[in-house]
């Protein structure tokens, strides 16, 4: 076997948004010698898509807002399924990591005594999202890596990890392959974070890049660790429905958080007829009201079009559903009649931008069409609230692939201060990790190593049978999900998913790829696909096994909550290509912490 | 070309109209050259003495050569040979000005020095260093012959004031003023959204929130600033058309139509 | 309302390449983009192409359209003539790697060469204070997705291979002006701008500009105001004889 090009690191990140950049900013601060790993261009990763902003409760605009109100709007946006520790800390750290982007030079939108401005978002009882106009998600990568880059830290870009390697259980090493060269690479290190993001690839109308075919979910699963929570998916009420290239691409919930409004083709403002019993206290009931609520919060309710994803998401499901959809399948979003095209232009520059461009509509002067799409997982690798440690030694997740923080929902804004959050925590535990190992460090194995370069180059191997066409099996497992496990479920459709997804997994072994190994988008998709079929099984699995309706996932069938349900996750274990599942209660919450949702 | 980069024969791809505008551009620029230097060595027929017209090519005429009458600030300068423009000072200033502009730059660049003639089409010269040494390292002098355009816009306003001269004596208006006074509004416009000026007034500031008066005026230059290449033709045409008109009148070619007086 | 589009693909490498013609069908509302999607799905399954994002704000799927930079995603079919054979080529400026895939090192290397933010100490609670007015300067800039088009359109670099070592390009001018116009960055950049990054290289003839896809005015708003910082930092006798006279860094005062 020819030798393999190696390097050797304290800390390993593998994903370079917004958790990774953090994890690996901590992780260097603390003294280890760290690397990124990438798949995209540093500064391409999917965080930048992110439109909002970042949730923090600074109390700029609202001082009453506090770690605790944060607290409890995220744990009632994850209908009460999130690790209460994970939400206790992320509403505890936000606004410090939001100043820390600050001294990187981050350029927030300001209030007018010179302080952070913070912008209103579905389920945030205050305005607490720090934003730049619609594109924080920008701001915040781009700072991010600039910090990375002024420390000097090691990116290895356009490059995939196709395997995390394990001595004796605890984490060695990762393999994986140059994109543009072929070549594989090996890396030695005690400690990996996993921050590589979510799994919406799956799925076929998605706001998510080719990247997210959960990768990470499916590495910390084959080295052992568990993941949580997968059967709860987020569908973003609002991703562009025409023309159909871009269909899936997201439009901003702040296009709703500045006065947009949903309405149906009778022009009909819907929201107001899906307002759940749990959140009917305090939402408006009356145009007046909501619209009221903009200036005057402290003597108005939330409007309903700012109920949490998940409802939102399942009332224009409906409505379509009913026929009183758009002509191209989807509802109108409509804030031209209700702001001024400069206010539009000033708070939603990129969306006008992209509707211009991409839909050829002025979304000033005319309604936007939108439907939900795939948009996030809240499940994945189970960790340690305060860690970030998975269940295997040295392996630690933040972002996306991590589960827990967002419960069985995640309220918008909430992403990106978890992000900021748990990559710190993530990349200084690991970097602790490292320094504490000493000299006893876990040893890579060559037949590991050699193992993992077969079945990297599998699909090249011409064994004479029915030939699979990567795009094809992809677009086909995409066809399955969004058929069958997508926002609404049934016990029918689920079983007949994970036939579905058998024929797959028994279809991708005979996946040929043409041309030869150098920048091969045929052949990295065959190695994506693994990891695709992989989750996929998964999501189905838990939501199979879930029977009721909470957050994130819905079943027809059982279309309440149950109290039985709201005390547990599922978790999922995978042994030799077989995944498994078990139920798991939820840890509780202190008596204080309680509460704060008594009082109410 | 660098080794690496791919190997494709064709030069640019592009196969839109792309030589049109700088081709344009550059014949009006031609133009303007040609005529303002005949006009600047004809030393003749730029002061209409009736109507108290001066053209702004000659403005101020300070040498001791110029036709009475025409010199508003006296004649600090000898008397010059005939084969020198008498106006070398405006000569120098406003064109100096026109030269260095960063909007006229990036013209001739495309137009006469065709580097490059148009976005992603190569330029013919093998080796370029741009502004980085004489003789167009000068080009950051552009602060300076924006200084002394400013003057000569102020004493532009002079000349237009005077042309409100009756041509009996008390106030008068005729054609020519009503040319003179729109050329000064465009040679205004052009000067003051000088990107060199946006930069005196507030842009050199790093901090905006601490001269809010410097920001407004900053904010207001800025607006222009966005138009200044549409000034800078426009005014090109505006300044020919007047000395045209004032030669036209000067020489008795054509008498100025009054309107008042 | 379909149709047949003929597109002319440049394939190849390091060595060699050439222009292949195919034919693929698209849909309405299609980008070029997904022409180049459709013929990796069903016809060329190994031709390198990066994207992201699909929509305008990763910077990822940069290439040069009928000779025109620009980004795939948002470079809509209807923009062309249904009869018209489109030529999709890699960025001219940057090796190639394969296909419409560039090595791009170039734009990270020069990201290394810029000294980073380096802000004064905060307000004495502990928070920091900027105006909007201040923030909107910097976040024009900010805007940048670096797709490196205006590295890849500007001639410095485009026709003289040679001047790379020393032009960091209109990507890091906007990244000079936007911390030089930083309201609480403590640097001075105007030296390092004129000598490093090569900024007396720029004649400002604004391509940069007209490709930015996120319609950054970088000549007007970040190179020019860079290159009148320079003048007052070198070429100003006033400043100079200021600086000389009242031993004061211009730089506190502003």
């Amino acid at each position: 076997m020819a030798e393999f090009e190696r390097h050797s690191y304290d800390v390993v990140v593998i994903g370079a948004g917004g958790a990774g950049l953090r994890a690996a900013i901590a992780a260097h601060d603390a003294g280890a010698r760290t690397a990124i790993i990438c798949k995209s261009l540093l500064g391409k990763a999917h965080t930048v898509m992110a439109e909002g902003g970042a949730a923090a409760a600074m109390g700029n605009l609202w001082p009453d807002d506090s770690w605790r109100v944060h607290f409890r709007d995220t744990m009632r946006g994850g209908k009460m399924l999130n690790n209460w520790r994970m939400a206790q800390l992320h509403a505890q750290e936000a606004p410090e990591r939001v100043l820390e982007l600050e001294e990187w030079g981050a350029l927030f939108d300001r209030t007018p005594d010179g302080l952070i401005s913070q912008r209103d978002f579905g389920g945030h009882r205050y305005a607490r999202l720090a934003h730049v106009g619609d594109r924080t998600g920008l701001e915040m990568i781009r700072t991010l890596q600039q910090r990375a880059v002024a420390l000097g830290i090691d990116v290895f870009m356009e490059c995939t990890v196709t395997e995390v390697l394990t001595d004796d259980g605890a984490v060695a090493g990762a393999f994986g392959y140059w994109r543009e060269s072929g070549r594989f690479i090996v890396f030695e290190t005690p400690s990996i974070v996993l921050a590589t993001g979510g799994i919406g690839k799956v799925y076929e109308v998605t706001s998510n890049s080719w990247e997210y075919t959960g990768d990470g979910h499916a590495l910390g699963l084959r080295a052992g660790a568990p993941l949580i929570n997968m059967e709860f998916v987020q569908f973003h009420p609002t991703g562009m429905v025409w023309p159909p290239s871009v269909r899936g691409i997201l439009v901003t919930e702040s296009v709703r958080g500045d006065g947009g409004v949903l309405k149906n083709s009778e022009g009909e403002r819907f929201m107001f007829n899906y307002i759940p019993d749990f959140f009917k206290a305090e939402t408006a009931d009356t145009e007046e009201e909501a619209d009221g609520w903009y200036d005057d919060k402290k003597n108005n309710r939330r409007p309903p079009e700012l109920l949490p994803r998940d409802e939102v998401a399942r009332a224009i499901n409906s409505e379509i559903k009913a026929g009183r959809g758009s002509p191209h399948g989807g509802v109108f979003l409509d804030i031209a009649s209700r702001r001024s095209p400069e206010f539009i232009q000033r708070r939603l520059p990129s969306m006008y931008h992209q509707f211009k461009e991409l839909a050829d509509v002025d979304i000033t002067a005319e309604p936007m069409e939108i439907g939900p799409t795939c948009h996030y997982v809240m499940g994945g690798v189970e960790v340690d609230a305060d860690t970030g440690a998975s269940a295997v030694t040295g392996l630690y997740a933040a972002g996306e692939v991590s589960g827990g923080m967002h419960g069985s929902n995640r309220l918008g804004g909430n992403s990106l201060s978890d992000l900021l959050v748990f990559g710190r925590r993530a990349g200084l535990n690991a970097a602790y990790y490292a320094g504490r190992l000493s000299e006893s460090r876990p040893q890579v194995s060559e037949r590991d190593v050699t193992a993992a370069g077969k079945a990297a180059l599998a699909p090249f191997s011409d064994a004479g049978r029915v030939d699979e066409n990567p795009y094809t099996l992809q677009k086909d497992l995409q066809a399955t999900m969004q058929r069958l496990v997508g926002i609404i479920r049934t016990r029918e459709e689920l079983t007949q998913a994970l036939v579905e997804l058998e024929t797959l997994k028994e279809r991708a072994k005979h996946i040929q790829v043409e041309g030869h190994r150098q920048y091969n988008p045929g052949w990295h998709l065959a190695l994506d696909l693994a990891n695709m079929l992989l989750v996929a099984e998964c999501v189905a699995t838990a939501a199979l096994e879930r029977e009721e309706s909470r957050g994130g996932h819905t079943r027809d069938d059982f279309p309440l909550p149950s109290e039985d349900w709201g005390s547990k996750n599922l978790v999922l274990t995978e042994k030799d290509g077989v995944v498994s599942l078990k139920h798991q209660p939820l840890q509780t919450m202190p008596g204080e912490l309680q509460q704060l949702f008594e009082e109410e | 070309m660098g080794p690496a980069r791919a190997k494709v024969a064709e030069r640019t791809f592009r196969r839109d109209r792309w030589w049109l505008s700088p081709l344009g551009i550059g014949l009006i620029l031609l133009f303007f050259v040609v005529y303002s230097t005949i006009r600047y060595f004809m030393n003749d027929h730029y002061w209409a003495a009736e109507e108290h017209y001066l053209t702004p090519f000659y403005s101020p005429c300070i040498s001791a050569s110029c036709v009475p009458g025409s010199s508003h600030f006296g004649t600090p300068l000898p008397e010059i040979p005939a084969f020198i423009p008498i106006a070398i000072v405006t000569l120098i200033g406003v064109g100096g000005f026109r030269a260095t502009c960063y909007y006229y730059r990036k013209a001739y660049y495309r137009s006469f020095f065709l580097s490059p003639t148009a976005c992603a089409v190569p330029e013919p010269r093998g080796s370029y260093k741009g502004e980085t040494r004489f003789p167009l390292i000068v080009q950051n002098s552009h602060r300076y012959f924006f200084y002394v355009a400013a003057l000569f816009a102020l004493i532009n306003l002079y000349d237009a004031i005077l042309a409100l001269h009756g041509v009996n004596g008390g106030v008068g208006v005729g054609l020519g003023t009503v040319i003179i006074w729109g050329n000064l509004a465009m040679l205004a416009a052009y000067t003051l959204s000088c990107h060199a000026c946006r930069h005196v007034v507030g842009g050199r500031l790093r901090n905006f929130g601490k001269h809010p008066v410097r920001y407004r005026f900053w904010t207001l230059v800025s607006k222009l600033n966005t138009r200044h290449g549409q000034f800078a033709m426009i005014s090109l045409f505006t300044v020919i058309f007047t000395d045209f008109y004032i030669m036209a009148v000067a020489a008795d070619w054509f008498s100025d139509p009054r309107i008042v007086n | 309302m379909g149709y047949d589009l003929s597109m002319r693909v440049w394939r190849g490498d390091v060595d060699s390449g050439e222009l292949a013609p195919y034919t693929v069908p698209v849909e309405e509302g299609e980008v070029v983009l997904d022409a180049v999607h459709r013929l990796q799905a069903t016809q060329a399954p190994d031709l390198a192409v990066r994207w992201n994002c699909k929509a305008g704000k990763c910077g990822s799927c940069s290439a040069e359209v009928n000779g025109r930079p620009r980004l795939m995603c948002m470079t809509r079919l209807t923009d062309y003539d249904p009869d018209e054979t489109i030529t999709v080529t890699p960025m001219r400026t940057f090796p190639v790697v394969k296909d419409l895939v560039c090595d791009v090192s170039y734009n990270y290397e020069k990201a290394r060469e810029l000294p980073a933010f380096a802000p004064g100490p905060p307000d004495p609670d502990g928070k920091r204070r900027m105006m909007q007015a201040d923030v909107e300067r910097g976040q024009e800039f900010r805007k940048c997705i670096e797709c490196f088009l205006c590295q890849n359109t500007c001639h410095v670099i485009r026709d003289h291979e040679e001047n790379k070592p020393a032009f960091a390009g209109p990507r890091f001018f906007l990244r000079y002006a936007e911390l030089d116009m930083h309201p609480l960055d403590t640097n001075d950049r105007r030296q390092l701008a004129q000598e490093a990054a090569g900024l007396g290289m720029c004649n400002i003839t604004k391509c940069c500009t007209e490709v930015c896809p996120e319609n950054i005015k970088i000549t007007d708003n970040a190179i020019i105001p860079m290159k009148e910082r320079v003048v007052d930092r070198r070429y100003d006798p006033l400043v100079w004889l200021g600086s000389k006279i009242f031993r004061r860094d211009e730089r506190t005062e502003v």
